[in-house]
């Protein structure tokens, strides 16, 4: 809070150490809706996704730590595409989320949409009365993991971890601070017709459960 | 009349703050605050960060109009979905020699009172004004954070972003 003694000078100065790109243009001269229809190459993905678990992968000693990590590389995308996704939004429909269920159809729907080109398959909420703070968001076959095959030895490891960071990263943007976590839960049995099958399960802390219930008697 | 526009981050840590005059009937966009009252000015915008967390949860839009008022301070406010504060400090001109702490010198505003956008700060031209003001800084700002190098909760220290903000003032207010 320097600027009542910097005064007017101070956007100069700042603008001494900056450095423009050769045309001129900077991130404020281009349009937020451009890439609205525009679709990238899986390969290319596919490619770049490897290289991050690889990433992700040097010097961790266990595979949760390795999920944590890609966790970690996938939370400050879902806290920008929160904005990035409303602001894209028609102005009339242009509301934040107040509750847990339109949270979760925000990601169901708008999130899945923009990140894969399809909503996700299934949202539920956990049937058991313990863990009323549990909510799964399915997805048959997760795009990340199209090109994955994780080895035998370990088998617990699923790399949409780094989807369940996004996730995660829109919850906590949202003011809705949960854990997320990506299980397999699919390729028990022969002849599965969904063998990638991933559950993410969102955890929200205690104190939105809270306030979930102060606004739901207000 | 003159305003003072600050970026609050979710830790109510300011991110970028701004203060200009009007430039609608006949201003120079030149401010009008005295040193004592920017002072103020920055502690009544932050107080009313608690009128916003509680009505944040009652109504969904971004944009939640004018919300609290200090004396003849009024404060308008727009949230992202990044739950990150745009606030606006704005007082309409004329009533402020007597009851501001300090004595704001804004004489010359009386003239233009009844017709100004800035003389009723509830009416529907006001917070129409104040609305498109707050929608376009949301879209720089949302430009601002899609910058890979930019981390939820830094400040936002871009000179485009600042004469971007400049310019919607000038536009709108």
């Amino acid at each position: 809070m320097s600027h009542l003694a910097a005064g007017k000078t101070a956007g100069a100065k700042e603008a001494a150490g900056l450095r423009y790109p050769s045309n001129g243009k900077t991130i404020y001269h281009r349009p937020l809706n451009r890439t609205k229809t525009a679709e990238l190459s899986q390969s290319s993905f596919a490619y770049l996704f490897s290289e991050m678990v690889t990433y992700a992968q040097r010097r961790v000693t266990g595979i949760q730590e390795l999920e944590k990590r890609l966790n970690l590389q996938g939370h400050p995308i879902g806290l920008k595409l929160l904005d990035l996704l409303l602001i894209r939004e028609p102005a009339r429909s242009q509301t934040r989320p107040l509750n847990i269920i339109s949270l979760l159809h925000f990601i169901k729907i708008n999130i899945w949409q923009h990140l894969f080109g399809r909503q996700a398959d299934r949202l539920e909420k956990s049937s058991n009365p313990d863990t009323p703070d549990e909510y799964m968001i399915v997805d048959n076959e997760p795009l990340v993991n199209a090109y994955v095959s994780v080895p035998r030895e370990m088998s617990q490891l699923n790399c949409a971890a780094f989807v369940a960071g996004i996730i995660e990263g829109v919850c906590d943007g949202a003011a809705f601070p949960a854990r997320v976590t990506a299980h397999s839960v699919g390729g028990k049995e022969e002849g599965e017709m969904w063998p990638g099958k991933t559950v993410f399960l969102v955890k929200f802390q205690p104190e939105v459960l809270e306030r979930e219930a102060l606004i739901g008697r207000a | 009349m003159s305003y003072y526009f600050a970026v609050i981050g979710t830790q109510d840590n300011p991110l970028f703050e701004y203060e200009f005059g009007t430039s609608k009937q006949g201003g120079d966009g030149q401010l009008r605050f005295s040193d004592q009252v920017r002072h103020l000015n920055q502690f009544v915008l932050h107080s009313s960060l608690d009128i916003v967390e509680e009505i944040q949860w009652t109504n969904g839009q971004l944009y939640l109009k004018a919300m609290d008022k200090f004396f003849n301070s009024y404060i308008s406010c727009f949230i992202t979905g990044g739950n990150v504060k745009f606030l606006l400090l704005h007082q309409p001109p004329g009533a402020n020699s007597s009851n501001v702490i300090g004595g704001v010198g804004g004489i010359a505003a009386t003239t233009t009172r009844s017709t100004s956008i800035g003389a009723n700060p509830t009416s529907p031209q006001t917070e129409e004004a104040v609305k498109n003001f707050f929608t376009e800084v949301y879209d720089n700002y949302v430009k601002a954070i899609m910058s890979p190098f930019y981390k939820a909760n830094m400040e936002i220290k871009s000179p485009v972003f600042r004469s971007r903000v400049a310019a919607a003032g000038r536009k709108y207010l």
